[in-house]
């Protein structure tokens, strides 16, 4: 593996010593690139209450690509799908290098609050959140008591 | 590599790489020359163009830029990015500069205004000592270390450096990266890549990948399509005519596909969309086969009775060809099948019928296609036996000038296939009426006397009487070419008069 950047380990040591309320990232212990992230849903959002599992892997190339990032836990967002894989424009081609994973993580955490299913990536979430937003609420709150709380 | 230099713009640049121009472009020269005299022949208009070279096209563009910035004062590299902004039209970009309000106007082609102040960005930065931390590595620097756009995004010489190498290298952007910065769109200028990048490889990249956005951004440009040829044709205005690249190469300026005189580029699109498609492999499926009416796997039959037992050895389902009802109640008197004439029956008979039409209609056309296709193919074998016969009869006392002819005769045979390859697709398309028959008659003619030629060719001439064979030569190629004209003048006239019906 490629020798760790001087990036890599500030980044890391400045999550650790400053961290985003409501956002955890810890370093796997084997592999540095990888993070444990634990994300609170937001309040006044239907995923308020929840604890919700991410990875998140550092290509060989970041910064000047971006983080690969999934949610492990499950969610009813019409961003996003079934495999936990989020539609977010700063992960993809908005990607800038001057990013970093809590700016990352905070985009993920704004995306819970307010949820975009003119961009879906979840068709059939998507669908009801605009024929019926208060079912989509009331399903990813469902969703939230289910699989992000308790454990 | 060549053509590296260290130059600050591209447009500087003396050596600026011409890609692998092949160096025997001399000896295509002749034969350029006397095809574009024949094409003029049917082809009466002027339809002027000029080959570029890679060399040119960059010096075209430096051109281009210079003729804005002698108008408008702003720095060359600034005037790439609108003129890319405006495809290359010069008066569109005069026109809107002067009409619109200028702050619009540059932040629309995503570049900061040059007469503005420059921007001071007051983002409380982490500072040790007098030096800024780079938010892409982390590190310190001393301010002189840290540059940017004029947008006022600032990053270290390195990560600038390793942000553009992705870009070119991975993403293959020339004339659209954008400021490293989160959220700022401003594009980054040559002089900002070439002063950035360190290595001479990506230096290169970056300026065929400027060249090549040049050239597909104008309209009036069009490199030539045929392989591994790095030239590019430019012309007046934008029109369905042949062009002749200095590789050989001739094509139609406004579709790029071979010339295909008489088919127009429209319907040769649909053509050879239809040739590709799956979907003729569909019909033919759906004129030979049929499904089996219990777990629809197709079926092709092959001979034998209308007893079917379909073979999916899941199913095994008894059933009738004929009307594909179960194959039970028709007992042993399968011939006497009684549902053979009900209407739904006929209907499915009829449905078949047509599409067996269509098929064979389609199959006929695209045969005689493809058959003039593979000769010409062909043909060059052919270059090779009369080259070898063109020597033989030097050793007979024939001069070079005097022997020139056979090879005339095969670029003529070349033609004569390359336009009846053509007029299958025409055809296809055509509806007939009274113009379509003479065209038809046409066609034939030139048929008959392409094959006569080309027979002549390959298996009559023998090293007896050489000189006589001038003579048959001369008259079977000047006949072809006069079937050809006569061929082509009447499509055209039928265009100009508009008496072309088409089946879609």
């Amino acid at each position: 593996m490629a020798a760790l950047s001087r990036r890599i380990i500030k980044e890391t040591v400045r999550l650790l010593q400053e961290p985003v309320p409501g956002i955890s990232a810890v370093p796997d212990e084997n592999n540095a690139r990888y993070f444990h992230v634990i994300v609170t849903g937001p309040s006044d959002s239907p995923f308020e209450g929840g604890l919700f599992k991410l990875e998140l892997f550092l290509p060989e190339d970041y910064p000047m690509s971006a983080p690969k990032v999934r949610f492990i836990t499950k969610i009813y967002h019409p961003n996003i799908d079934r495999l936990g894989r989020i539609c977010l424009d700063i992960l993809k081609d908005k990607w800038s290098p001057a990013l970093q994973i809590r700016t990352v993580l905070l985009s993920i955490q704004a995306l819970l609050s307010a949820p975009n299913p003119d961009d879906p990536l979840a068709n059939d979430v998507a669908e009801l959140w605009k024929v019926s937003e208060s079912e989509a609420i009331k399903n990813a709150k469902e969703w939230t008591q289910r699989y992000a709380m308790g454990n | 590599m060549d053509g590296e230099s260290d130059d600050d713009s591209i447009f500087d640049n003396e050596n600026v790489d011409s890609g692998n121009v092949s160096s025997d472009g001399d000896d295509f020269a002749m034969e350029i020359e006397s095809n574009i005299s024949k094409e003029r022949q049917s082809e009466p208009e002027d339809y002027p163009f000029e080959v570029l070279t890679t060399d040119q096209i960059v010096q075209h563009m430096i051109d281009s830029i210079r003729e804005v910035t002698a108008v408008v004062e702003i720095p060359g590299t600034i005037a790439r990015i609108l003129l890319n902004h405006f495809k290359w039209d010069k008066e569109k970009l005069m026109e809107r500069y002067y009409d619109d309000d200028q702050d619009s106007f540059f932040r629309e082609a995503h570049v900061i205004n040059p007469f503005n102040k420059p921007i001071n960005i007051t983002k409380p930065k982490l500072k040790i000592s007098g030096t800024e931390e780079c938010e892409i590595c982390f590190q310190f620097f001393q301010p002189n270390l840290m540059t940017g756009l004029k947008c006022g995004h600032k990053f270290c010489i390195s990560c600038w450096g390793e942000y553009l190498t992705t870009k070119i290298m991975e993403e293959g952007l020339g004339q659209s990266i954008a400021c490293a910065a989160h959220g700022c769109d401003i594009l980054v200028d040559d002089v900002t890549v070439m002063n950035l990048v360190p290595d001479a490889r990506v230096k290169l990249k970056y300026q065929h990948l400027i060249t090549n956005s040049f050239v597909e951004c104008n309209r009036l440009l069009r490199w030539c399509p045929s392989a591994d040829c790095t030239y590019a044709i430019k012309v007046m205005h934008v029109e369905s005519r042949p062009v002749v690249c200095k590789c050989g190469h001739i094509f139609c300026f406004e579709c790029g596909e071979n010339w295909h005189d008489p088919v127009q580029c429209r319907l040769l699109k649909k053509w050879m969309k239809k040739c590709a498609d799956d979907s003729e492999t569909s019909t033919w499926i759906a004129a030979n086969t049929k499904e089996c009416p219990k777990c629809n796997v197709t079926i092709e039959k092959d001979g034998g009775c209308n007893h079917m037992i379909c073979k999916n050895q899941n199913c095994k389902h008894d059933f009738c060809w004929v009307c594909l009802g179960s194959w039970q109640p028709h007992g042993s008197s399968w011939y006497n099948c009684n549902r053979y004439d009900e209407d739904e029956a006929r209907a499915a008979r009829d449905a078949q019928e047509k599409m067996r039409f269509s098929l064979a209609r389609y199959l006929h056309y695209y045969n005689r296609y493809m058959n003039h296709m593979q000769s010409l193919r062909f043909e060059n074998k052919l270059y090779a036996a009369i080259k070898a016969k063109m020597e033989e009869m030097q050793q007979h006392n024939m001069s070079w000038i005097e022997v020139q002819f056979l090879k005339k005769a095969v670029d003529i045979l070349c033609q004569c296939r390359q336009t009846l390859m053509y007029t299958y697709v025409f055809a296809y398309y055509l509806r007939k009426n009274n113009q379509s028959l003479i065209f038809e008659d046409n066609q034939r003619d030139l048929e008959t006397a392409t094959e006569k030629l080309s027979e002549y060719l390959e298996r009559d001439i023998t090293s007896e009487n050489l000189a006589d064979i001038k003579q048959k030569v001369q008259d079977k190629y000047r006949y072809c070419e006069k079937r050809r004209n006569v061929l082509l003048v009447h499509v055209h006239e039928g265009y100009e008069k508009d008496c072309w019906d088409y089946t879609e």
